[in-house]
Protein backbone atom coordinates (compact mmCIF):
# COMPACT_ATOMS: atom_id res chain seq x y z
CA UNK A 1 0.00 0.00 0.00
CA UNK A 2 1.36 3.24 -1.15
CA UNK A 3 -0.75 5.15 2.19
CA UNK A 4 2.11 7.16 4.17
CA UNK A 5 0.48 7.31 8.34
CA UNK A 6 1.83 10.55 9.70
CA UNK A 7 3.08 9.97 12.95
CA UNK A 8 1.82 13.50 14.50
CA UNK A 9 -1.51 13.25 16.45
CA UNK A 10 -4.50 15.26 15.87
CA UNK A 11 -6.13 16.01 18.89
CA UNK A 12 -9.70 15.37 19.38
CA UNK A 13 -11.81 18.67 18.70
CA UNK A 14 -15.27 18.97 20.18
CA UNK A 15 -16.23 20.79 17.35
CA UNK A 16 -16.35 17.05 15.85
CA UNK A 17 -19.21 16.19 17.48
CA UNK A 18 -21.72 18.14 14.79
CA UNK A 19 -19.45 16.58 11.98
CA UNK A 20 -20.17 12.95 13.69
CA UNK A 21 -23.60 13.70 14.09
CA UNK A 22 -23.85 15.07 10.28
CA UNK A 23 -22.24 11.90 9.24
CA UNK A 24 -24.17 9.57 10.71
CA UNK A 25 -27.06 11.06 9.46
CA UNK A 26 -26.40 11.06 6.17
CA UNK A 27 -24.91 7.46 6.36
CA UNK A 28 -28.47 5.76 8.06
CA UNK A 29 -30.40 8.05 5.66
CA UNK A 30 -28.72 6.68 2.09
CA UNK A 31 -28.21 3.11 3.68
CA UNK A 32 -31.18 2.47 5.57
CA UNK A 33 -33.36 4.74 4.62
CA UNK A 34 -34.07 6.22 7.96
CA UNK A 35 -33.75 10.11 8.92
CA UNK A 36 -32.23 9.78 13.32
CA UNK A 37 -33.08 12.99 15.09
CA UNK A 38 -31.69 13.81 18.46
CA UNK A 39 -32.66 10.58 20.88
CA UNK A 40 -34.70 12.43 24.08
CA UNK A 41 -35.15 9.97 26.91
CA UNK A 42 -38.67 9.91 28.12
CA UNK A 43 -39.73 12.27 30.81
CA UNK A 44 -39.48 10.62 34.55
CA UNK A 45 -42.48 11.52 37.32
CA UNK A 46 -40.84 13.41 39.78
CA UNK A 47 -38.73 11.20 42.57
CA UNK A 48 -39.35 8.11 40.15
CA UNK A 49 -36.28 6.64 39.15
CA UNK A 50 -35.62 6.49 35.47
CA UNK A 51 -36.21 3.62 33.99
CA UNK A 52 -32.99 1.46 33.01
CA UNK A 53 -31.86 1.77 29.42
CA UNK A 54 -32.65 -1.05 27.64
CA UNK A 55 -29.22 -2.77 26.70
CA UNK A 56 -27.96 -6.24 25.33
CA UNK A 57 -28.07 -6.08 21.76
CA UNK A 58 -24.73 -5.10 19.63
CA UNK A 59 -21.75 -3.01 19.80
CA UNK A 60 -20.28 -2.54 16.21
CA UNK A 61 -16.53 -0.72 16.16
CA UNK A 62 -14.34 0.53 13.62
CA UNK A 63 -10.32 0.95 14.58
CA UNK A 64 -8.73 3.95 13.63
CA UNK A 65 -4.92 4.52 13.43
CA UNK A 66 -2.55 7.09 11.58
CA UNK A 67 -2.94 10.79 13.34
CA UNK A 68 -6.26 9.82 14.97
CA UNK A 69 -5.89 6.79 16.70
CA UNK A 70 -9.27 5.21 18.34
CA UNK A 71 -12.33 3.74 17.61
CA UNK A 72 -15.73 4.71 16.11
CA UNK A 73 -18.42 2.35 17.78
CA UNK A 74 -22.31 2.01 17.26
CA UNK A 75 -24.40 0.03 20.01
CA UNK A 76 -28.12 -0.55 20.32
CA UNK A 77 -30.17 -3.26 20.95
CA UNK A 78 -30.78 -6.37 19.18
CA UNK A 79 -34.41 -5.17 18.13
CA UNK A 80 -33.09 -1.93 16.90
CA UNK A 81 -30.20 -3.84 14.55
CA UNK A 82 -32.65 -6.22 13.64
CA UNK A 83 -35.05 -3.59 12.37
CA UNK A 84 -31.93 -1.65 10.86
CA UNK A 85 -30.85 -4.47 9.02
CA UNK A 86 -34.36 -5.38 7.47
CA UNK A 87 -34.05 -1.96 5.90
CA UNK A 88 -30.73 -2.41 4.49
CA UNK A 89 -30.63 -6.47 3.41
CA UNK A 90 -34.80 -7.20 3.47
CA UNK A 91 -36.79 -8.81 6.12
CA UNK A 92 -36.40 -12.48 4.89
CA UNK A 93 -32.15 -11.38 5.40
CA UNK A 94 -32.82 -9.97 8.69
CA UNK A 95 -33.73 -13.01 10.25
CA UNK A 96 -29.98 -14.39 10.30
CA UNK A 97 -27.98 -12.84 13.12
CA UNK A 98 -25.16 -12.95 10.58
CA UNK A 99 -26.32 -10.61 8.61
CA UNK A 100 -27.36 -8.60 11.31
CA UNK A 101 -24.22 -8.26 12.20
CA UNK A 102 -22.96 -7.26 8.95
CA UNK A 103 -25.29 -4.37 8.60
CA UNK A 104 -24.32 -3.06 12.07
CA UNK A 105 -20.59 -3.49 10.97
CA UNK A 106 -21.01 -1.71 7.66
CA UNK A 107 -23.06 0.87 9.33
CA UNK A 108 -19.98 1.97 11.77
CA UNK A 109 -17.56 1.83 8.84
CA UNK A 110 -19.22 3.55 6.81
CA UNK A 111 -20.11 6.52 9.41
CA UNK A 112 -16.59 6.32 10.66
CA UNK A 113 -15.24 6.62 6.82
CA UNK A 114 -17.87 9.47 6.12
CA UNK A 115 -16.59 11.37 9.39
CA UNK A 116 -12.99 11.29 8.44
CA UNK A 117 -13.70 12.00 4.64
CA UNK A 118 -15.35 15.37 6.43
CA UNK A 119 -12.22 16.39 8.27
CA UNK A 120 -9.61 17.23 5.85
CA UNK A 121 -6.58 16.40 7.93
CA UNK A 122 -7.56 12.88 8.58
CA UNK A 123 -9.36 11.75 5.18
CA UNK A 124 -5.74 10.94 4.18
CA UNK A 125 -4.03 10.39 7.16
CA UNK A 126 -6.56 8.25 8.95
CA UNK A 127 -6.92 4.20 8.34
CA UNK A 128 -9.87 2.12 9.14
CA UNK A 129 -9.80 -1.32 10.46
CA UNK A 130 -12.47 -4.51 9.16
CA UNK A 131 -15.48 -3.90 11.80
CA UNK A 132 -15.68 -6.00 14.76
CA UNK A 133 -19.14 -6.61 16.10
CA UNK A 134 -19.81 -7.80 19.65
CA UNK A 135 -23.21 -9.66 20.87
CA UNK A 136 -24.57 -8.67 24.74
CA UNK A 137 -23.73 -5.91 26.82
CA UNK A 138 -21.82 -7.10 29.92
CA UNK A 139 -18.87 -5.96 28.52
CA UNK A 140 -16.41 -3.14 29.42
CA UNK A 141 -14.02 -1.54 27.44
CA UNK A 142 -10.78 -0.01 29.23
CA UNK A 143 -8.18 1.73 26.88
CA UNK A 144 -4.61 1.03 27.11
CA UNK A 145 -4.04 5.43 26.99
CA UNK A 146 -6.10 8.14 28.42
CA UNK A 147 -8.57 8.93 26.03
CA UNK A 148 -11.18 11.35 24.86
CA UNK A 149 -14.79 10.52 23.45
CA UNK A 150 -17.69 12.00 21.69
CA UNK A 151 -20.66 10.42 22.22
CA UNK A 152 -24.07 10.73 20.69
CA UNK A 153 -27.43 9.11 20.91
CA UNK A 154 -29.55 9.55 17.80
CA UNK A 155 -33.35 8.67 17.49
CA UNK A 156 -34.43 5.38 15.48
CA UNK A 157 -38.24 5.19 15.66
CA UNK A 158 -38.45 5.86 19.46
CA UNK A 159 -35.11 3.61 20.08
CA UNK A 160 -31.95 4.93 21.10
CA UNK A 161 -28.71 4.61 18.87
CA UNK A 162 -25.43 5.82 20.62
CA UNK A 163 -22.49 6.24 18.18
CA UNK A 164 -19.18 7.24 19.85
CA UNK A 165 -15.54 8.14 19.04
CA UNK A 166 -13.33 7.41 21.14
CA UNK A 167 -9.46 9.33 20.88
CA UNK A 168 -6.24 7.96 22.51
CA UNK A 169 -5.42 11.50 23.63
CA UNK B 1 -31.73 -6.29 -26.26
CA UNK B 2 -29.52 -8.67 -23.67
CA UNK B 3 -29.31 -7.97 -20.04
CA UNK B 4 -26.32 -7.40 -18.06
CA UNK B 5 -24.19 -9.60 -16.25
CA UNK B 6 -22.51 -8.14 -13.21
CA UNK B 7 -19.80 -8.98 -11.03
CA UNK B 8 -20.22 -7.25 -7.15
CA UNK B 9 -17.17 -8.03 -4.71
CA UNK B 10 -17.47 -7.05 -1.40
CA UNK B 11 -17.06 -8.90 1.94
CA UNK B 12 -20.50 -7.50 3.11
CA UNK B 13 -23.70 -9.58 1.99
CA UNK B 14 -25.46 -6.87 3.35
CA UNK B 15 -23.03 -4.28 0.97
CA UNK B 16 -23.61 -6.43 -1.75
CA UNK B 17 -27.62 -6.37 -1.49
CA UNK B 18 -27.20 -3.05 -1.04
CA UNK B 19 -24.86 -2.60 -4.15
CA UNK B 20 -27.04 -4.38 -6.47
CA UNK B 21 -30.54 -2.70 -5.23
CA UNK B 22 -29.04 0.31 -6.12
CA UNK B 23 -28.13 -0.57 -9.59
CA UNK B 24 -31.39 -1.64 -10.01
CA UNK B 25 -32.99 1.30 -8.77
CA UNK B 26 -30.74 3.24 -11.04
CA UNK B 27 -32.98 1.53 -14.07
CA UNK B 28 -30.10 -0.55 -15.47
CA UNK B 29 -31.49 -3.83 -16.99
CA UNK B 30 -29.45 -6.31 -14.94
CA UNK B 31 -30.34 -10.24 -16.05
CA UNK B 32 -27.59 -11.90 -13.92
CA UNK B 33 -25.74 -11.35 -10.88
CA UNK B 34 -22.44 -13.07 -9.41
CA UNK B 35 -21.14 -12.51 -6.00
CA UNK B 36 -17.86 -12.67 -4.66
CA UNK B 37 -16.70 -12.09 -1.43
CA UNK B 38 -13.24 -11.38 -2.04
CA UNK B 39 -10.68 -10.65 -4.45
CA UNK B 40 -9.50 -14.23 -4.90
CA UNK B 41 -13.47 -15.88 -5.09
CA UNK B 42 -14.01 -12.47 -7.99
CA UNK B 43 -11.04 -13.54 -10.01
CA UNK B 44 -12.60 -16.86 -10.07
CA UNK B 45 -15.71 -15.27 -11.50
CA UNK B 46 -14.10 -13.40 -14.20
CA UNK B 47 -12.14 -16.09 -15.48
CA UNK B 48 -16.05 -17.54 -16.30
CA UNK B 49 -15.97 -14.36 -18.93
CA UNK B 50 -18.75 -12.46 -20.20
CA UNK B 51 -19.06 -10.01 -17.66
CA UNK B 52 -20.34 -6.73 -18.61
CA UNK B 53 -18.99 -4.66 -15.28
CA UNK B 54 -17.26 -5.33 -12.62
CA UNK B 55 -17.91 -3.57 -8.94
CA UNK B 56 -15.77 -4.29 -5.77
CA UNK B 57 -15.05 -3.10 -3.00
CA UNK B 58 -11.06 -1.92 -1.63
CA UNK B 59 -10.83 -2.98 2.20
CA UNK B 60 -11.69 -7.09 2.20
CA UNK B 61 -9.90 -10.35 3.80
CA UNK B 62 -8.11 -12.86 1.78
CA UNK B 63 -7.49 -10.12 -1.79
CA UNK B 64 -8.27 -6.65 -1.25
CA UNK B 65 -10.02 -5.11 -4.00
CA UNK B 66 -6.51 -2.96 -5.52
CA UNK B 67 -5.06 -6.57 -5.53
CA UNK B 68 -7.82 -7.68 -7.25
CA UNK B 69 -7.47 -5.13 -9.73
CA UNK B 70 -3.98 -5.10 -10.85
CA UNK B 71 -4.57 -9.24 -11.11
CA UNK B 72 -7.27 -8.44 -13.95
CA UNK B 73 -4.66 -7.91 -16.69
CA UNK B 74 -3.45 -10.82 -16.92
CA UNK B 75 -6.89 -12.69 -17.78
CA UNK B 76 -7.74 -12.50 -21.03
CA UNK B 77 -11.86 -12.16 -19.86
CA UNK B 78 -11.22 -9.47 -18.02
CA UNK B 79 -10.23 -7.92 -21.07
CA UNK B 80 -12.72 -4.59 -21.83
CA UNK B 81 -14.49 -5.50 -18.74
CA UNK B 82 -14.83 -1.85 -17.15
CA UNK B 83 -14.27 -2.03 -12.78
CA UNK B 84 -15.45 0.53 -10.38
CA UNK B 85 -14.08 0.64 -7.00
CA UNK B 86 -15.77 1.32 -4.02
CA UNK B 87 -14.45 2.60 -0.48
CA UNK B 88 -15.36 3.85 2.91
CA UNK B 89 -12.54 5.69 3.43
CA UNK B 90 -12.29 9.52 1.91
CA UNK B 91 -8.12 8.62 0.78
CA UNK B 92 -7.75 10.59 -2.49
CA UNK B 93 -4.58 8.36 -2.44
CA UNK B 94 -6.15 4.90 -2.51
CA UNK B 95 -8.88 6.66 -5.36
CA UNK B 96 -5.67 7.43 -6.98
CA UNK B 97 -4.10 4.13 -6.50
CA UNK B 98 -7.01 2.49 -8.15
CA UNK B 99 -7.82 4.90 -11.03
CA UNK B 100 -4.01 4.07 -11.98
CA UNK B 101 -4.22 0.35 -11.72
CA UNK B 102 -7.03 0.54 -14.06
CA UNK B 103 -10.54 1.09 -12.57
CA UNK B 104 -12.61 3.14 -14.33
CA UNK B 105 -14.45 5.03 -11.77
CA UNK B 106 -15.29 4.75 -7.79
CA UNK B 107 -17.86 5.02 -5.57
CA UNK B 108 -17.29 6.11 -1.83
CA UNK B 109 -20.33 4.91 0.89
CA UNK B 110 -22.69 5.88 1.45
CA UNK B 111 -23.57 6.45 -2.12
CA UNK B 112 -26.98 6.71 -3.72
CA UNK B 113 -28.96 5.08 -7.11
CA UNK B 114 -28.27 8.42 -8.83
CA UNK B 115 -24.64 8.18 -7.81
CA UNK B 116 -24.15 4.76 -9.06
CA UNK B 117 -26.07 5.56 -12.37
CA UNK B 118 -23.39 8.38 -12.62
CA UNK B 119 -20.79 6.72 -12.37
CA UNK B 120 -21.81 3.17 -13.95
CA UNK B 121 -23.91 3.90 -17.41
CA UNK B 122 -21.37 5.92 -19.12
CA UNK B 123 -19.42 2.87 -18.80
CA UNK B 124 -22.11 0.61 -20.20
CA UNK B 125 -22.40 2.48 -23.95
CA UNK B 126 -22.86 0.17 -26.57
CA UNK B 127 -23.61 -3.04 -24.41
CA UNK B 128 -26.79 -1.82 -23.33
Amino acid sequence: MSIAIATKRVPLDPNWKSVLDCAAVEVFEIMAGTRLTPFVPPAVEPGAEPAPERQGGLTAMVGMAGVLCGMTTIRCSSDTAIRLASKMAGDEAAKDPNIVSDAMGELCNMVAGNFKAKITCLADHCMLSVPTVISGDSYVMQAAEPSEVLLLALNFDGSPIHISLITRS
Amino acid sequence: MRKLKILIVDDSAVMRKIVERALRQAGLDIGEVLEASNGAEALVEVQKGSLDIILSDINMPVMDGLEFLKSLPAIEAAKGVPVIMITTEGSEARVVEALSAGAKGYLRKPFTPEQVKERVSPLLVGVL
